[in-house]
């Protein structure tokens, strides 16, 4: 019944060869608390944040590596904290293209250009551009080097996921090996199998959404060039390459390169290096010289699936939503699903918190994913005018945009990544701190700040935190087996941490998530509102 | 700020002939491009999302196309 085993795609790099697990020869199938499906970006972030926080994990992909192309390219300062406390946001911040600046062209001439780094103080810049390829080999090489001090996180390659069934106390896995089959049964399984999940599809679940009608040619071009670091994007350029074309720097001298080709085209034809090059040729110049590393064409989706939980089988990253390109907001927000959905599954495999948190994972990135569409549904129409009038209306803007500063802010060439804020999310408690800022609001990722010669983020372990600023952290303990800390911290008014965290008030209270987001915070807390902020933001009732 | 929809133009006649000036001999591209560029800086000028919504919404008039 079962499909041979063969690869979907040609391997980069072989980092988690298929090496024949014990699991493989029992009679009964091996259990364990969770199995996560893909070895991306998303799912060996969720295993790594398990495994660090005690969880034994199984990874399973039917490849035994990364696959070819550099594929996602830019991740945001929150995926680099994120990757930070997980142990590897130093290796991505070295070896990615630091970058900040935007600017967008129609034609030859500079329409309007963006800073995203309004203030200093932060470990991490706004972005950096990396290949997803070493985004995946810091993540497996952390994973190695957690499991060799002892955490019980394995990549089990070469293990292709053929079905699965779910019962009221866990899922049975059927696997197909090169060794042939066996099976597992997990209490839960994280699906990051991708935007075309095969375990999606094997539970007949919907992905509802748009697809538009534009295709896009990426072009990852290898020359050594002195463009500067910065997102370069063009409407309708001079060169006549695409409708609008995009230029971005990636580390290893590696430029991608983005056209717009329209919707009725040839793909076959398009991508024939002989093409390719004549549209890189128009855009870079007869005399430069350059190699083609990769090659793809695309169209923009925008879609999702209605619920992220299904019992005990749970989706992040593309298997749960897919948007489209142009903001940085598929990696991205699908390591923000890992990070809120490890602590949560921990806590619950830990028994100490129950089904209302692992709803809460579904309210609070739904809501994410929502904002991420939205976001990319608007600037696709932009790039992509779906009507005559809304044509009209860009074009409109274009022309403005030169002369005028006001309609620079409606010109949308992709509005980038920024972490959710989970306003009136069911989990997020009180916010009794008048004067407080706004940003960093219950449901708000901690914004970092420096501290001492380090920085806010590192302070934060990976449990809940009491941080109090410029007061005794009232004397509170967690329920029983909820990692819980206090922190006091003192500042000066004009310190980075103030202006963060106090705002005009003199003194506060935070209550922060597993996930360095803030669940509450007081001027003046009692013991008995941050014992209920606590519980709340457990899910636990009462 | 609500939409204002009382009579508001101290010279209503000057303000109709200011709009159909500014078209003179332009061709119907010409003309709806410059619509749009306007309709856009009288949105800025209004700056208010609400008060934009309730100007589409009497635009519309009574839902029919």
């Amino acid at each position: 019944m079962t499909a041979p085993m063969r690869p979907r795609y040609e391997l980069a790099e072989r980092l988690y060869p298929y090496a024949r697990s014990p699991d493989q020869d029992q009679a009964e199938p091996a259990r364990h608390p969770v199995v996560v499906v893909g070895a991306g970006p998303v799912g060996l972030a969720t295993a790594l944040d398990l495994a660090l926080r005690g969880q034994r994990v199984v990874v399973l992909d039917d490849h035994e590596g990364v696959g070819q192309g550099s594929r996602a390219i830019c991740f945001s300062k929150r995926s680099l904290e994120i990757a930070h406390r997980l142990g590897c946001g130093e290796a991505m911040h070295a070896k990615g293209v630091v970058w900040q600046r935007g600017r967008v062209f129609r034609d030859r001439d500079e329409i309007y250009a963006f800073d995203l780094q309004p203030e200093g103080g932060h470990r991490f810049p706004p972005f950096v551009n990396l290949q997803q390829p070493y985004v995946e080999r810091f993540l497996v090489e952390r994973i190695a080097a957690v499991r060799a001090e002892g955490a019980e996180v394995e990549i089990r390659g070469a293990n292709r996921v053929d079905d699965l069934a779910q019962a009221a106390d866990g899922v049975t896995l059927d696997i197909t090996t090169p060794d042939g089959p066996y099976r597992l049964r997990a209490d839960y399984v994280v699906a990051c199998d991708g935007a075309r999940s095969p375990i999606r599809e094997r539970m007949g679940l919907t992905f509802e959404g748009r697809v538009f009608e534009d295709n896009f040619l990426i072009a990852d071009v290898r020359m050594t060039a002195d463009f500067p670091t910065e997102r370069w994007f063009w409407f309708e350029p001079w060169f006549k390459s695409g409708a609008s074309a995009l230029l971005h720097k990636q580390p290893d001298d590696i430029w991608r390169i983005d056209f717009q080709l329209g919707w009725d085209i040839d793909r076959e034809a398009e991508l024939r290096p002989a093409a390719v090059r004549a549209r890189v040729d128009a855009m870079l110049g007869p005399d430069v010289d350059y190699a083609l590393d990769w090659t793809s064409i695309y169209t923009f989706q925008c879609r999702r699936m209605a619920r992220f939980r299904h019992g005990r089988v749970l989706f992040a990253g593309d298997s749960a939503h897919q948007v489209s390109p142009f903001g940085a907001r598929g990696a991205n927000s699908g390591l923000q699903d890992a990070e809120n959905l490890a602590w949560k599954l921990d806590l619950v495999l830990r028994g100490v918190a129950g089904e209302t948190l692992l709803d809460s994972y579904d309210t609070e990135r739904g809501a994410a994913a929502d904002e991420n569409i939205l976001n990319s549904t608007r600037s696709t129409d932009f790039l992509t005018p779906k009507s005559e009038a809304s044509r009209l209306f860009r074009d409109a803007v274009l022309d403005l945009a030169e002369g005028h500063a006001f309609a620079r802010p409606l010109v949308n060439s992709g509005r980038l990544s920024v972490p959710a804020v989970y306003d009136d999310a069911p989990l997020v408690g009180p916010d009794a701190l008048p004067g407080g800022p706004a940003a960093s609001r219950p449901g708000a990722p901690c914004p970092d700040a420096p501290l001492g010669q380090g920085f806010l983020l590192d302070r934060l372990g990976g449990g809940f935190a009491l941080l109090a600023l410029n007061c005794t952290p009232p004397s509170v303990d967690g329920p029983e087996g909820v990692p819980f800390e206090r922190i006091g911290l003192t500042c000066e008014r004009d310190d980075p941490l103030a202006r963060r965290y106090l705002g005009d008030a003199a003194r506060a209270v935070y209550l922060l998530r597993p996930d360095q987001h803030v669940a509450a915070r007081w001027g003046d807390p009692t013991p008995a509102g941050i014992g209920r902020a606590l519980r709340h933001a457990l899910g636990t009732t009462a | 700020m609500t939409l204002t929809t009382a009579p508001n133009l101290p010279d209503p006649d000057g303000v109709y002939a200011a709009l159909i000036d500014a078209h003179e001999g332009l061709t119907k591209a010409e003309s709806d491009a410059l619509n749009a560029r306007l309709i856009l800086v009288l949105a800025n000028h209004i700056g208010d999302l609400d008060v934009l919504r309730a100007a589409l919404e009497v635009a519309r008039g009574d839902g029919t196309p």
